[in-house]
């Protein structure tokens, strides 16, 4: 039996690059935390990052790995899902699973877009204005990415892309946390309902996390 | 006991068999006695059926004491309708008032597909069954039965498991169709007690592969299938199917 | 005994009708030793045979407890228990494989329950002074079922097996005095099929729904064994039915079957009803003195405790002099007030608490507040079509086991034997008394291109067009409800000359009427299961007389029959071993035409006959 064609196998792998997906949030919103301390901050954590040179692109790599199986075969099993019903119910009542369930492949699906969105924007530079004075001003040799992120969420349209984006992941994670726990069998009845509460407080401090940025620097607390 | 009756609106699927399309007709069960299982009141609806001409509601039932796992409705909505822990054939009208609309519905999943009005094939089960849902005993060769001591919680624990009765109301109350409840009952079953130890490994990969061949959707954790079982069988089973897939994926050479 | 040369039995092909417990662990076992072998079945799955109900546990002499038990003691009890009217050989050997089946079911992995070191425990049951019952949770038969399944399900795997769910046998096809194929229905398509074999082995369980109500699923009959009888097979002791005395009582006309409570309830609770006829007031109501335990008064010594048959004629004579409780009258109460006060409510919770449960959502009544209401039903037959000490019927190639067989419970069966014998029939009795038999014929010889099948097809097609055609008023399900009436009336727990000649006047007069007035609507070549009911009460019907004339002619009382003219000055059953220590053996004489009777006499050689008494 084919590990990646077996229904729990790619479920395995799921949960797996879901889990990794998890920590490397966790690890970004850490970083992003940076931004409070000023510009040192954040832009010492990006030249930090940038120094790690050649382990950064294995990271990156391993990421797009990572991120591309899971939405494969996220996208694969939500299809296979949808087929397994082909005629639905008239009447059909749910007992016990949540929104956040039920949404998994549209809040995927919308991470999916606002990452290649994020990535255009914030790593690669698309639309960032005056990007050539930007390039070199931090400490006259680095990237200033506080300013191309406090100018960034000076723009409306981008905070509400990436608020909207981070209350979806608040409930990809919020049920992606306690299934990726079930599905790697760690699972029992006794911790299940725990791990259901966790996976919420996690969620929402991440979700909020993100999210405190655009909006402090919206509200002005964080600024130029 | 009450001398109460009801009178009720039923929609029920009705198709012809497994290639014609169906659809919901309406009718009316009257005299509805609350003391009356739900599947007496479909007798009695079908004799008011009969005597108007109409062909009465096929539905599946057999034991009518909630353990051949033979009916198989979904009422309103939920699968074995809405008391927990009880197949249709256990819910009783009493759960009802009078005046009451009932939308009454067949399992539905690709892997079942519908032979009549309600009533559907779960041939996929036994065919998941045939995979490795046994030990490879052969009468006559066995041990003495207490020649494998068996703590009773592992006992215990294997037996909830064994519980399951085989209606398929976890895979019809699965937003994804899947069979993967029923499927981890029976590894957990075998798996968890010494006997069937031996040939865990095998079995997992067995069964798995066999539930995925049937059409079944995959399992993405929402907990419906615990929520309607009839028998309380619990979803840490299929956390335990997971484990002892990945316990046994090292294994591959074995097959 | 010859043998089949392993190499050979590939050769072979037999056809077992039934998945439960004898079907589908003879199934199973036959296909191990190579033969092919092709099961049937009326459900969507072999699984969900009417063994899967079996809720209190199964006999061993495995004697785990040290409590003196033995084969000779299983041997004996069995014996007993069944009125002195099993053949003793039979008994034996049953007594003797008992171990081998615990054995056996845990390497399937069968959970019987354990105690904290993981030992296997045992409970008491009826009719034994010692502890052999083995159980899995209040769900033995679904748990010993799912056994003999699992192993069915590793042959159909390893091809030797082949299943045919759905498929309703309506006829046996004999060819030159041999059983060599059967006819049926698929149950989906309406078609009617032809399938041969070197052998056929029935194991189709039980008929007491010819009582209507009754323990049994709603598919149960007697049709697989009336058409074998038809063919040529004899009908032992039809007349040997178990009422069993705790059932949830009947609530209205729209009742459709009886539910069973355990019978463990009897060991606390106390039977009573009120003294005066008519006293419709509710049970808490009834003052002390004007309550009537009638069985701890009659029976002193065994009190509420006293075998299933006594318990239930007794409730029955409360409920006839009208003193029946509940809205029908058809009830008596079991009270556990008492119980409560002296063991407190925690006790008998954790004694009882699922059955209490399980009333509570039948009956919507707290029983630990109010008495349970409960009343016998009809539960198991110990009748079923003759065979011989290798299970074969008079027709050769005709084997039969279980609870279709009429072999070992005699005319009473103890609780937790029904499940033993199915089991030892399947797994250790048919795989090696079948070879004998087929060692003396030449494989595949007749098959389905024989006249035999054709005939049999087209009568099968004629009786459903016919069944179909009547297009009369009444349903198949009324029928079934007046013949039960007629059956639960006068062939019930009491019987006398005269309710069996009442009987024997109405049942063929329903007959009459079915033929001319019954409403079997729908098409033959889809779903109908107005055709399926319709067939399986004519096929009652039939039956029904069948079973009048057997008890009519049992002018004894014995276990399960109890005749009014032959009771003891206590109103006990009492046997006449001079004129009736035999097994009655009913051959098929054509419609409308008395059966004639042939007689197979008893003989005790290792146990002396003697008197039940349980005073
Ligand atoms: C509620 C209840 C509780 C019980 N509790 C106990 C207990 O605790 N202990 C105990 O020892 N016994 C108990 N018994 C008795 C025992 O369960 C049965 O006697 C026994 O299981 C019968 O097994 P079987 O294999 O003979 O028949 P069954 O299990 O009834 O199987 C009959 C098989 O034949 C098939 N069949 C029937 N007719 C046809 C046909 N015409 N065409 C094709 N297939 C057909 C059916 O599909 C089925 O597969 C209980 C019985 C009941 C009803
Ligand atoms: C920040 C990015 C993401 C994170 C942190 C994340 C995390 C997770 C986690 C932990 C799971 C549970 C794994 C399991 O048990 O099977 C999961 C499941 C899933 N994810 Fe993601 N994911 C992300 C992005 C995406 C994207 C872009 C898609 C797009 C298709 C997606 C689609 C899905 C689907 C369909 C599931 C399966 C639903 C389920 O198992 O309940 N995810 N995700
Ligand atoms: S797991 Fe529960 S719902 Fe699913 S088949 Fe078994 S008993 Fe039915
Ligand atoms: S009819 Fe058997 S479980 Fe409902």
């Amino acid at each position: 039996m084919s590990m990646l064609k077996s229904s729990v196998g790619r479920k395995l792998t799921m949960a797996v690059t879901g889990a990794i997906l998890v920590l490397f949030i966790l690890g970004h919103v850490l970083g992003n935390m940076s931004i409070f301390v000023g510009p040192e901050g954040i832009n010492a954590y990006a030249v930090h990052l940038r120094d790690l040179g050649p382990l950064l692109w294995v990271v990156r790599l391993v990421m797009l790995v990572v991120f591309v199986l899971h939405v494969w075969f996220g996208i694969q099993l939500t299809l296979e899902n949808r087929a397994a019903r082909p005629v639905d119910y008239q009447q059909k009542k749910n007992l016990v699973t949540t929104f956040a369930a039920k949404t998994m492949i549209v809040s995927g699906l919308v991470l999916l877009a606002f990452v290649i969105y994020h990535v255009l924007h914030f790593t690669l530079h698309v639309g960032v204005d005056n990007v050539d004075q930007l390039a070199k001003a931090y400490m006259g040799e680095h990237f200033d990415v506080y300013t191309m992120v406090v100018t960034g969420f000076g723009k409306a349209i981008n905070v509400l892309v990436y608020v909207a984006a981070m209350i979806l992941l608040f409930f990809h994670v919020s049920h992606g946390f306690q299934s990726f726990l079930q599905t790697l069998g760690l699972s029992n009845e006794c911790v299940q309902p725990k791990y259901q509460a966790v996976g919420k407080f996690l969620a929402l401090v991440v979700s909020i996390g993100f999210i405190s940025i655009p909006v402090l620097i919206m509200v002005g607390i964080v600024k130029l | 006991m009450s001398e109460k009756t009801m009178n009720l609106t039923l929609y029920v699927w009705r198709q012809a068999n497994a290639k014609a399309p169906g659809k919901m007709e309406r009718y009316e069960a009257k005299g509805i006695s609350p003391d009356m299982s739900f599947l007496e009141m479909l007798d009695v609806t079908n004799e008011q059926l009969i005597k108007q001409g109409i062909e009465p509601i096929v539905f599946d039932h057999d034991c009518r004491e909630g353990i051949c796992g033979m009916c198989s409705q979904v009422i309103n909505g939920v699968p074995h309708g809405p008391e927990e822990l009880v197949t249709v054939c256990q819910l009783h009208m009493r759960r009802f008032n009078d005046g009451d609309t009932i939308f009454i519905e067949p399992w539905r999943s690709k892997a079942f597909p519908i032979e009549k009005d309600l009533m559907v094939d779960r041939g996929a089960f036994d065919r998941i069954m045939q995979a490795y849902g046994y030990t490879s005993i052969t009468c006559g060769g066995a041990p003495d039965a207490n020649d494998h001591p068996i703590p009773k919680w592992q006992l215990d624990r294997a037996m909830d498991a064994a519980e399951c009765i085989g209606c398929g109301a976890c895979v019809a109350a699965c937003p994804n169709a899947s069979g993967m409840l029923f499927t981890a009952a029976k590894v957990a079953h075998l798996n968890m007690l010494p006997q069937g130890k031996p040939e865990g490994a095998r079995r997992v990969k067995a069964m798995i592969a066999a539930h995925d061949l049937e059409g079944f959707g995959n399992c993405t954790n929402h907990y419906e299938c615990e929520a309607a079982c009839p028998k309380g069988v619990k979803t840490a089973f299929i956390s335990y199917l997971n484990k002892e897939l990945i316990k046994a994926l090292p294994k591959g050479a074995q097959d | 005994m010859k043998l089949v040369n392993p190499a050979n039995k590939r050769k072979y092909k037999i056809l077992m009708v039934g998945t439960g417990l004898g079907g589908g662990a003879g199934a199973a076992t036959l296909g191990e030793l190579g033969y092919n072998v092709e099961c049937f079945c009326y459900q969507d799955s072999a699984r969900r045979a009417h063994s899967i109900a079996a809720q209190g546990g199964i006999n061993a002499a495995k004697a785990y407890p040290n409590d003196g038990d033995s084969i000779r003691r299983l041997f004996y009890d069995t014996i007993k228990g069944g009125d002195f009217r099993a053949r003793e050989a039979d008994v034996w050997r049953l007594s003797q494989v008992s171990n081998n089946i615990i054995d056996q079911c845990v390497a399937q992995g069968v959970p019987f329950a354990r105690d904290y070191a993981g030992y296997l425990v045992n409970r008491s049951f009826g009719g034994a002074q010692v502890s052999r019952t083995f159980y899995a949770r209040g769900q033995t038969g679904q748990q010993l079922l799912i056994g003999a399944y699992q192993s069915l399900s590793r042959q159909v795997k390893a091809g030797k097996v082949k299943i045919h769910n759905r498929r309703e046998m309506l006829d046996l096809v004999v060819v030159d005095g041999h059983a060599k194929g059967i006819t049926c229905r698929n149950l989906i398509t309406g078609e009617i099929e032809s399938h041969w074999g070197d052998a056929v082995v029935l194991a189709t369980g039980g008929y007491v729904n010819v009582f209507y109500l009754s323990t049994n699923a709603m598919g149960s009959s007697v049709t697989a064994n009336w058409k074998a009888a038809k063919k040529g097979a004899f009908f032992a002791n039809p007349c040997y039915t178990q009422i069993h005395p705790t059932c949830i009582p009947v609530t209205g006309d729209h009742q459709s079957k009886l539910t069973l409570m355990s019978e463990s309830l009897r060991n606390d609770g106390r039977v009573w009803v009120p003294k005066k006829a008519g006293d419709k007031r509710p049970a808490n109501e009834i003052p002390e003195d004007e309550r009537d335990y009638y069985l701890e008064t009659k029976y002193p010594s065994f009190g509420n405790l006293v075998p299933r048959d006594v318990a239930s004629r007794n409730a029955k004579l409360q409920a006839d002099a009208g003193k029946g409780v509940g809205a029908s009258g058809y009830a008596v109460n079991l009270d556990f007030r008492d119980a409560i006060k002296r063991d407190g409510e925690k006790a008998i919770r954790e004694r009882y608490g699922n059955l209490f449960q399980m009333y509570e959502k039948i009956v919507d009544e707290d029983a630990y507040k109010v008495p349970m209401r409960i009343y016998p039903a009809p539960h198991y037959c110990m009748g079923g079509l003759w065979v011989d000490y290798e299970l074969q019927s008079n027709v050769p190639g005709l084997f039969v086991l279980g609870e279709a067989n009429f072999s070992v419970h005699g005319a009473n069966r103890l609780g937790a034997s029904a499940l033993m014998q199915g089991l030892s029939d399947g797994y250790f009795v048919i795989p090696y008394t079948i070879g004998p038999y087929l060692a003396s014929t030449t494989p595949g010889a007749v098959t389905t291109d024989h006249d035999a099948f054709k005939e049999s097809k087209a009568q099968v097609e004629a009786n459903i067009e016919k069944l179909r055609n009547i297009k009369g008023n009444k349903t198949p399900f009324e029928f079934h409800r007046e013949l039960g009436k007629i059956m639960w009336d006068n062939v019930g727990m009491a019987r006398s000359e005269e309710s069996l000649k009442k009987a024997l006047t109405e049942i063929p007069k329903l007959r009459e009427e079915f033929w001319q007035n019954l409403k079997c609507v729908g098409n033959d070549k889809e779903v109908n299961q107005q055709l399926e009911n319709a067939g399986r009460v004519a096929d009652f019907l039939e039956f029904a007389e069948v079973l009048a004339f057997d008890a009519l002619n049992r002018k004894e009382s014995c276990g399960g029959h109890f005749r009014v003219e032959s009771q003891t000055e206590e109103g006990e059953a009492l046997r006449d071993d001079e004129n009736y220590a035999y097994v009655a053996a009913w051959e098929y004489k054509g419609e409308g035409k008395a059966p004639e009777l042939h007689k197979e006499p008893l003989k005790f050689e290792n146990i002396h006959l003697a008197q039940r008494s349980y005073k």
